[in-house]
């Protein structure tokens, strides 16, 4: 599968190199250097919030809060940035990551503790956070003059030719590989979504990790939250709706399995890189917004359905095991 | 003249030839008993019986008219049924439903027709004595009730040859003398009857007609009046098997691991065992016995309602497998595909998933020791894989089992259970699995053996504890080991 894998990757690159050649001959410039880096720019968040999401899904579960998560923690950085103009970025940072890490572990302790699916839970919390953001603000905007001018810049900043938000997407991108390769957590997140009777046997505690990984997928929920009021300068109730989706389309087409178990950092990377290229390119080749949705869903479907094939390979091996174990049975 | 007879019928798989020309008759209104071993191909049998395998040899007549079975429907069609050991049913569908899933009554628009349904599943309920009402949801009847159900289902396709497949093992005396009424109502409507059981005086008391099976052979059949259980025992036990599994002679220590009164709610209770250095435990029953269950328990997967555990004079409080494992107890368990290995993941991270503590660095984990720690065993179990990082799905099955016990080993042990190690795998590798767990003993380690195979049970174990219906039937030193006593205390027949 790893062989598999790392050809999967492959082939998206080369898809994505494809497309991005053939759009740049229907719009002049649309290969050059600046505007990838303005298509990777663009998709940070996206990255960011997918790579938490995969890390869910590699345990068996899902979170469709996540974008309700970021709605939430966005307006809550963003009202009080208004209300406290003084406070440094930093603290409004970490305060992003805490409530988001927050909204992400009551997620995980009713998946761990009380057995609920994830899908069902996450489904709720999705409502209920949205809910809380129209609470929070009654419905009101905070809006680009209300917004201190470093809160506003910093992410927008450049270093070394690349926007401070493109940095933290790549940042991210490093931390979740390491973390899902080269700490027992990552290892126990793939067992359990692999086998997770095998992984109970081996000593790992499922209920644990799932919770850790809704934290990390809260966490990075909030820092978008912060990333996306500062990019787009306006925070309301609304914001990101229907976002999380993107989020798990980029894990299914980057081969991350929604069964658990199997995925790469560089998958789910990938997966959203190519969501982005095509959401940047379909207004600029003039496609009309109707379809670039279908577009988009159609590319999704295809994307299953190119995992349903490569896992039924796997499951030919699981078929001829079964047949042996019933000649014993 | 046999309503339904098969002739050289052979299953072949690949590595194992699960039944290797069987000829069995069935008659009409006559109980024939199915008698053998787990693995014996039994189930295979019933498989081929009921259209899911096509043999690879040999021929099934129906009144003496050779068919095939190519489909599961092609079987029910020919008036084959059977009522499977765990009974595949749909708790959340009515009585009614189970019964007619698959085949219901339509109405002349093509529409299912209730009334049909309802009154058609009554009525088969009533001929089996019982008065539970069709539209109650299954989920809300007792095992015996849904044993009912199963029953009913199959009787409402026209069958004439009823195949019960361990049909009493989950029913109280009374259910089952409820059954057996069942089965001779059955009997004087002219069906032929195929029973599937270990236990023997259920056997004299229902069947007129017995066939033994042994490693996929036919080795006996006959009136069981004229044959005494002696017999039937010996059949089923067939060689002398110490020469087959060469024991290694291994100087047995000091006890190691002391299991006392040990209970659990509904799986065993009162089971008490000391375990020495270099020993191996054989721990022997029928299939429900409360083995697996045991071990599971020791494991620290399930919870007991007392009992003690002392490993090497301390006291062991065990929460979970993780406490286990700390502690040197693993467990290599039974179906290595479900409880074993995550076939995604490579076969160095399978191995190294018990003992990530040893492998990592201040809490990260290092790949190169990882590595090293899976060529150590891979050499040692001769495992044969292009490479260590290849996913373990795509390994063969002798080859899994030795990642699978090789993962275990990796942990240091100091006891180490395992269910079920041969099970499902060829000839070759398992004389492989036999050499190695004498190394094991040899190095002093203590094993507990759960084996269903009396052959593997008598020639590998120092000591044998049999287990029936969650009790400790006996215990039997090597000296005083034999295949008789072991079935006998198995099953209840002294």
């Amino acid at each position: 599968m790893n062989r598999l894998l790392k050809n999967r990757e492959i082939l998206l690159t080369v898809i994505i190199a494809l497309m991005i050649a053939g759009f740049s001959t229907r719009a002049q410039g649309f290969a050059a250097p600046g505007n990838l880096a303005n298509i990777f720019n663009d998709t940070s968040i996206l990255i960011i919030l997918a790579l938490g999401q995969m890390t869910v899904i590699l345990t068996k579960s899902i979170d469709l809060s996540v974008a309700a998560n970021l709605a939430f923690t966005g307006m809550a950085v963003a009202m009080t940035n208004a209300a406290y103009p003084d406070l440094p970025l930093a603290l409004l940072i970490v305060m992003a990551i805490g409530i988001g890490a927050f909204l992400g572990a009551i997620n995980g302790y009713l998946v761990w503790a009380l057995r609920i699916p994830p899908i069902v839970v996450t489904l709720g919390t999705l409502t209920i956070y949205r809910g809380m953001a129209f609470v929070l603000s009654g419905g009101g905007w905070v809006n680009a003059h209300q917004m201190g001018p470093t809160f506003l810049n910093v992410p927008r900043m450049p270093v070394l030719g690349l926007p401070i938000l493109s940095w933290i997407a790549i940042l991210i991108v490093l931390g979740a590989w390491f973390v899902l390769t080269r700490l027992p957590f990552g290892r126990a997140a793939y067992a359990s979504g692999g086998n997770p009777t095998a992984a109970i046997y081996a000593g790992i505690d499922i209920g644990w990790t799932k919770f850790i990984a809704f934290v990390v997928s809260g966490a990075l929920a909030g820092l978008s939250g912060y990333l996306w009021v500062s990019r787009y300068a306006v925070a309301y109730v609304d914001i990101a709706a229907g976002f999380e989706l993107d989020t798990v389309a980029a894990c299914v087409i980057g081969g991350i399995s929604i069964a658990g178990g199997i995925g790469s950092v560089g998958g789910a990377v990938l997966g959203a890189l190519f969501l982005g290229v095509i959401k940047n390119a379909l207004p600029v080749i003039g496609v009309s917004p109707f379809a670039q949705m279908a577009i988009s869903g159609i590319v999704i479907v295809l994307a299953v359905v190119f995992n349903a094939r490569a896992e039924r390979k796997a499951g030919r091996i699981i078929l001829r095991d079964r047949g042996v174990k019933e000649v014993s049975a | 003249m046999p309503i339904l007879e098969m002739r050289g019928i052979s299953q072949i798989f690949p590595g194992v030839k699960a039944l290797d020309g069987v000829s069995i008759k069935l008659y009409p209104g006559q109980v024939t008993a199915l008698i053998g071993e787990n693995g014996a191909g039994k189930s295979t049998l019933v498989k081929i019986l009921t259209g899911i395998y096509r043999p690879n040899e040999g021929e099934i007549l129906i009144d003496c008219v050779p068919t095939t079975f190519a489909s599961a429907q092609a079987a029910i069609d020919a008036g084959v049924t059977a009522i499977h050991q765990e009974t595949v049913l749909f708790d959340e569908l009515s009585v009614a439903e189970n019964i007619f899933l698959g085949h219901a009554p339509r109405t002349r628009f093509g529409t299912i027709d209730w009334r049909k349904i309802n009154s058609g599943a009554k009525a088969l309920m009533l001929q089996l004595e019982s008065e539970i009402d069709p539209t109650i949801r299954l989920r809300d009847l007792s095992i015996a009730q849904r044993h009912l159900v199963a029953i009913a289902r199959a009787l409402s396709v026209e069958a004439r040859i009823v195949i019960m497949d361990e049909p009493t093992a989950a029913l109280s005396r009374k259910e089952i003398d409820d059954l057996f009424r069942i089965v001779e109502n059955l009997k004087r409507q002219g069906k032929a009857i195929l029973f599937i059981s270990h236990k023997f005086d259920e056997v004299y008391e229902i069947a007129e007609n017995f066939v033994v099976f042994r490693d996929g052979r036919a080795v006996g059949q006959g009136r069981l009046k004229q044959t005494p259980q002696d017999e039937i025992v010996r059949l089923m036990v067939g060689r002398d098997v110490k020469d087959v599994f060469p024991k290694v002679e291994v100087a047995i220590g000091a006890p190691v691991f002391r299991v006392e009164s040990y209970c659990h709610p509904t799986e065993f209770r009162d089971i008490s065992f000391e375990l020495r250095r270099g020993e191996i435990l054989g721990l022997y029953g029928l299939i429900g016995a409360g083995r697996s269950e045991l071990c599971q328990s020791l494991f620290g997967v399930t919870r007991p309602s007392s009992g003690r555990l002392v490993l090497e004079g301390k006291p062991l409080d065990i929460r979970s497998s993780g406490d286990a494992i700390r502690a040197g107890i693993v467990y290599v368990p039974e179906e290595r595909g479900r409880h074993g290995l995550a076939l995604p993941m490579p076969i160095f991270q399978n191995m190294s998933l018990p003992s990530l503590g040893k492998t990592s660095r201040s809490g990260f984990l290092k790949a190169a020791n990882e590595l090293a720690l899976a060529r150590k065993y891979a050499e040692r179990l001769d495992l044969r894989a292009a490479a260590l990082s290849v996913p373990v799905g795509t390994l063969s099955g002798g080859n899994q089992q030795k990642v699978v016990i090789g993962k275990w080993l990796a942990t240091q042990p100091k006891v180490i259970i395992l269910d079920e190690p041969t099970k499902g795998i060829d000839i070759g590798s398992k004389a492989a699995v036999h050499a190695f767990i004498g190394e094991l003993a040899a190095e002093g380690l203590s094993i507990i053996m759960v084996s269903s195979e009396l052959p593997e049970i008598l020639g590998m174990s120092d000591r044998v504890m049999v287990m029936r219906e969650g009790l400790a039937a006996g215990v039997f030193e090597r000296e005083a080991l034999s295949a008789e006593a072991l079935v006998r205390a198995a099953t209840g027949n002294q």
